[in-house]
């Protein structure tokens, strides 16, 4: 053991009880090249100091809640190896543009507030009843919403997106992607419903594409693509609302 | 459910010189200012021609300036900017698809290289008629 090299981890510390604001708090850890900067974590909290406050649940980067900024960019810590930030010190704070609980602990409520505003769940014309069987999906109408799927809430692209940071109202890149997983779905018909949402300043239209939301996204859902589609689709409702006479719309 | 109190942070003025990617964004935006000043330009132009000769004369000296072409120098820097960005973004925004298949994004990016050129083209052969 004590031919084993280490590495320094620069903690932002912050207990709301005793701190005006945050502050660094420096450990030293074994640089293992098995060990992600949650291990890392985890190490600190059993063995150095059990104050220190996180969130995590899977290791497996399918939970959504150990995203940290480390060095500077939002990260699922669980995802990021320590040997990859050597030679360190590694800069672990909380995810940036959210609200710090304490420590590492960001306050997630507005984005819970703003997620069910989108309907991010199957609407139906007239809800069939279970005896006439289920929905069917071709593969391919599967496909065209998959991607976007796959979005585990674990904030990141929130935590990389300037227009966020500067306006909070904005509804951000994982809303706007969910909507559009639901609209792409074959089985659903709210589209119209969440473009009402959308439509908003404070929807598709507040988002300059920056693109950093699609670059930092652990699962590769591009919420940056979902929102220019959406920006496409708004535009297109707004000119047949010009154009049309109301019963084609 | 508990009161949550947290620390608010604010976003630092200087939040676009901390990364690569940002400062690029910001200086994509910022080109479109340049975009607005050549579509002025060209206005002037025009302007100018239907106003004869003599006036044509005066705003090509004036286009001779220093100070005018080394503002003309940057503002097409700044296009080139705003166009090269441009263009590659164009395949993440857009989600084209020719017989069920996505289409490439370098063959999107290339068409509007190839539309660009034929453009250019148009417009050389046109003033040099």
């Amino acid at each position: 053991m004590g031919s084993e090299s280490s590495i320094g981890l620069r903690v932002s510390r912050y207990r709301p009880e005793s701190d005006p604001g945050p502050g660094w708090q420096e450990y030293d850890v074994p640089l293992r090249t098995e060990w992600t900067v949650l291990d890392a974590l985890n190490h600190v909290k059993n063995e150095l100091d059990p104050t220190l406050s996180f969130r995590w649940s899977c290791r497996m980067g399918i939970c959504g809640s150990c995203g940290m900024n480390v060095d500077g960019e939002p990260r699922l810590t669980c995802g990021t190896f320590l040997v990859d930030h050597a030679p360190g010190p590694i800069r672990v704070e909380p995810l940036a543009n959210f609200h710090v609980v304490r420590d590492l602990v960001i306050d997630m409520t507005d984005f819970m507030e703003k997620l069910p505003r989108v309907k991010p769940w199957i609407i139906r014309d007239e809800e069939q009843s279970v005896d006439d069987g289920e929905y069917l999906q071709t593969p391919e109408e599967l496909d065209a919403y998959k991607q976007f799927s796959m979005c585990i809430n674990c904030m990141l692209c929130y935590a990389a997106c300037p227009v966020y940071g500067l306006d909070p109202d904005f509804i951000g890149p994982a809303a706007i992607a969910l909507a559009e997983r639901y609209d792409l779905d074959s089985r659903d018909r709210g589209a119209r419903e969440r473009l009402d949402v959308l439509i908003e300043h404070e929807g598709v239209w507040g988002c300059t594409f920056v693109g950093e939301c699609t670059r930092v996204c652990p699962k590769h859902v591009d919420p940056a693509g979902a929102i220019q589609r959406y920006k496409l689709k708004a535009a297109k409702q707004s000119v047949m609302a010009v154009l049309l006479p109301r019963g084609a719309r | 459910m508990t009161e949550v109190r947290a620390y608010r942070r604010t976003l630092s003025t200087w939040w676009w010189v901390r990364k690569p990617s940002y400062f690029l964004f910001v200086m994509r935006e910022l080109s479109s200012i340049f975009v607005a000043w050549f579509v002025l330009y060209l206005l002037v132009l025009l302007s100018a021609i239907g106003r004869g000769e003599e006036a044509y004369r005066d705003v090509l000296d004036l286009a001779a300036h220093p100070l005018v072409v080394v503002v003309n120098a940057v503002a097409f820097a700044f296009v080139v900017l705003h166009t090269v960005t441009w263009f590659a973004l164009t395949p993440k925004a857009m989600d084209a698809r020719v017989a069920g298949r996505r289409v490439p994004a370098a063959a999107v990016m290339a068409s509007q290289y190839v539309g660009l050129a034929v453009v250019s083209a148009f417009v050389v052969w046109l003033v040099t008629l």
